[in-house]
């Protein structure tokens, strides 16, 4: 009860109940959505906001708690989906299981990152040109490691009548995990930040000088970022290598996946609990309608301009970016009254 | 809770050849209010530097309560009871006033709960109670001034050192800062060094003041036999 207490202290009644409404929406949504039509496709839309809502919560411990840009979270995506998928396919051991293995490895990872860069006091972009440069030596790495298929990728068989206790089955099953999964680092995080940890790392955002001379060991507590971020995010890892059941080095480590990690946290709001949420269902959503509206002028005009969507995602996002400078989850907050604090953290 | 005994042995810092501070020392009882003055660059805030971890002295030897402290990281410093407060402050700006001294009051408790409560108390003390909820980056300077001075003591050190607190304050502001400082002083019996440009300041604070130009110790004594030392009237007011 006290934890209770503490999670929800200084949350006004009206937010906790939209909060109770939007989970009993989100543990219903699969029932809701079969009564529309192409509620498949829905459902894999709202898989894949849960899928970056959930990594780009990990990601915003370190650069929107801790302050520390990382640009290579592939990394941990990648080392996380490809140790419990090797486990699985050449041991038979279960993901389940693996995830320990996944979540250890990726973990390891940040730390050795970590510690390279906070020791030698690389901050900043230096700090996020260490990032990616472990990202991409990881990727070539893996093009020549045979175990798990090196360049030529590992598959996972799809096993129809696979149970749940190998994460196998159908987009109900996925959905679910995924949705306990962002629910959990929801809590987790909205945890952290009531803690000493949690102001910790705000105050090192803030200003690392200050902060040590306010008793806080930086070096330990930016490492505690990194390998908190790092092992959260490797579980996303676990159920992406699972969901789409092939990994390549190529696009498991790739620049790109990095930078899908990164973009909900920042449209939504660096250092909100909310922000990642918001993020995610609005570039996902935005994607998914400039998809519709390239499709939709090809086949009923028959304009077709290559890189349609590409561009009008970008636009889209310059102009968030531009005119809602701290993300959209702040103002958002303010408009809906949310805000009882000169800045809102939650 | 009482102040430490701060030993300064001979301290020397260069930067890149250039010497900073040569062989300075000097000793601050428990309990006791003292001064560093001396004009610009004359080496005041790389003493405190040194002394609070931020670097480590190239000779000397600074101890706190007979335990030398050069060369701990500020983080060990702060743990060993030194609080201090930078010339140019440095609020957690996008935070919260009380979040700022909250996470000063960490450092002794790990209880969020019990932080806040403290931070809330000594927030009330220096007049920033109706400013809590504030964030630090709308508060104007000498508000900002009080809240590096908050902070520091939410770390509840014996000794705290204090970088140039008054100045830019209003003569009432800088008396409430002197009565609030000999209050704290006198209730926790908590060790000050201050440097400070506000004569008034130091005259109404500190019964001993250490003068430093170009890096070396030129006087020390009490506030009246500093203000008549013929080398100290050489420095703030040229020769005759």
């Amino acid at each position: 009860m006290n934890a209770w207490r503490r999670l929800t202290d200084g949350v006004g009644s009206g937010p906790m109940r939209a909060l109770g409404v939007l989970a009993a929406l989100l543990l219903a949504a699969p029932f809701l959505l079969r009564i529309l039509p192409a509620g498949d496709y829905w459902l894999s839309i709202l898989i894949l906001v849960l899928y970056f809502s959930y990594v780009g919560q990990a990601w915003n411990i370190m650069m929107g708690f801790a302050g520390q840009l990382s640009l290579g979270h592939a990394l941990y995506l990648g080392l996380g989906g490809y140790t419990a998928a090797a486990l699985y396919f050449n041991l038979g051991i279960g993901p389940w299981l693996g995830v320990f293995a996944a979540i250890a490895v990726a973990m390891l990872a940040g730390g050795l990152v970590g510690y390279l860069g906070f020791r030698f006091s690389l901050a900043g972009v230096y700090f996020a040109l260490l990032t990616i440069a472990f990202a991409e030596f990881t990727r070539i790495l893996f093009d020549h490691f045979k175990w798990v298929g090196g360049s030529g990728g590992l598959f996972l068989k799809i096993e129809p009548e696979g149970s749940a206790l190998n994460l196998q089955g159908g987009p109900l099953l996925f959905y679910y995990v995924i949705l306990a999964l962002a629910a959990v680092a929801f809590v987790l995080c909205r945890w952290l930040l009531t803690s000493r940890l949690g102001y910790y790392w705000l105050a090192i955002r803030e200003d690392p000088e200050a902060a040590q001379a306010a008793g806080i060991n930086v070096l330990r507590y930016k490492m505690l970022a990194v390998v908190v971020s790092a092992g959260l995010t490797s579980v996303g890892g676990v159920w992406a290598a699972f969901y789409s059941k092939n990994l390549y080095p190529e696009s498991a480590f790739a620049v790109g996946r990095s930078i899908e990690v990164i973009l909900a946290p920042i449209i939504g709001g660096l250092g909100t609990l909310f922000g990642p949420i918001v993020g995610s269902a609005l570039l996902v959503g935005l994607g998914d309608l400039f998809t519709a509206l390239a499709e939709k002028l090809a086949n009923d005009y028959g304009i077709k301009i290559a890189g349609l969507k590409q561009i009008g995602y970008g636009l889209a996002l310059l102009l968030i970016v531009m005119f809602r400078r701290d993300g959209v989850w702040p103002w958002l907050s303010r408009r809906l009254g949310l805000h009882r604090r000169a800045e809102d953290r939650s | 809770m009482s102040g430490a005994h701060l030993a300064v042995h001979g301290i020397g810092k260069s930067f890149r050849g250039l010497r900073a501070v040569s062989d300075v020392a000097f000793d601050v009882p428990s309990g006791a209010i003292h001064a560093l003055i001396g004009p610009n660059g004359a080496g005041k805030t790389t003493c405190f530097n040194m002394i609070a971890g931020v670097f480590a002295p190239d000779s000397g030897d600074i101890r706190l309560d007979e335990r030398s402290i050069a060369g701990l990281r500020p983080d060990q410093i702060c743990a060993a009871g030194i609080g201090r407060t930078f010339q140019i402050v440095k609020p957690f700006m996008g935070l919260t006033v009380e979040e700022n001294v909250t996470i000063g009051a960490l450092a002794r408790t790990p209880h969020v709960p019990e932080a806040r409560a403290q931070a809330r108390q000594l927030l009330h003390d220096l007049g920033l109670g109706d400013r809590r909820t504030a964030l630090a980056a709308s508060l104007t300077l000498p508000d900002r001034k009080r809240l590096e001075v908050a902070r520091a003591l939410a770390t509840q050190p014996r000794l705290l050192l204090l970088d140039e607190v008054m100045a830019g304050l209003r003569p009432t502001e800088t008396d409430q800062m002197v009565a609030f400082l000999k209050a704290l002083n006198a209730r926790t019996g908590v060790t000050i060094l201050l440097i400070e440009h506000v004569m008034r300041a130091v005259m109404a604070l500190s019964q001993h003041i250490i003068v430093l130009h170009h890096g070396e110790k030129i006087a020390e004594g009490t506030p009246e036999e500093v203000t008549r030392d013929p080398a100290v009237l050489e420095v703030y007011l040229g020769q005759e």
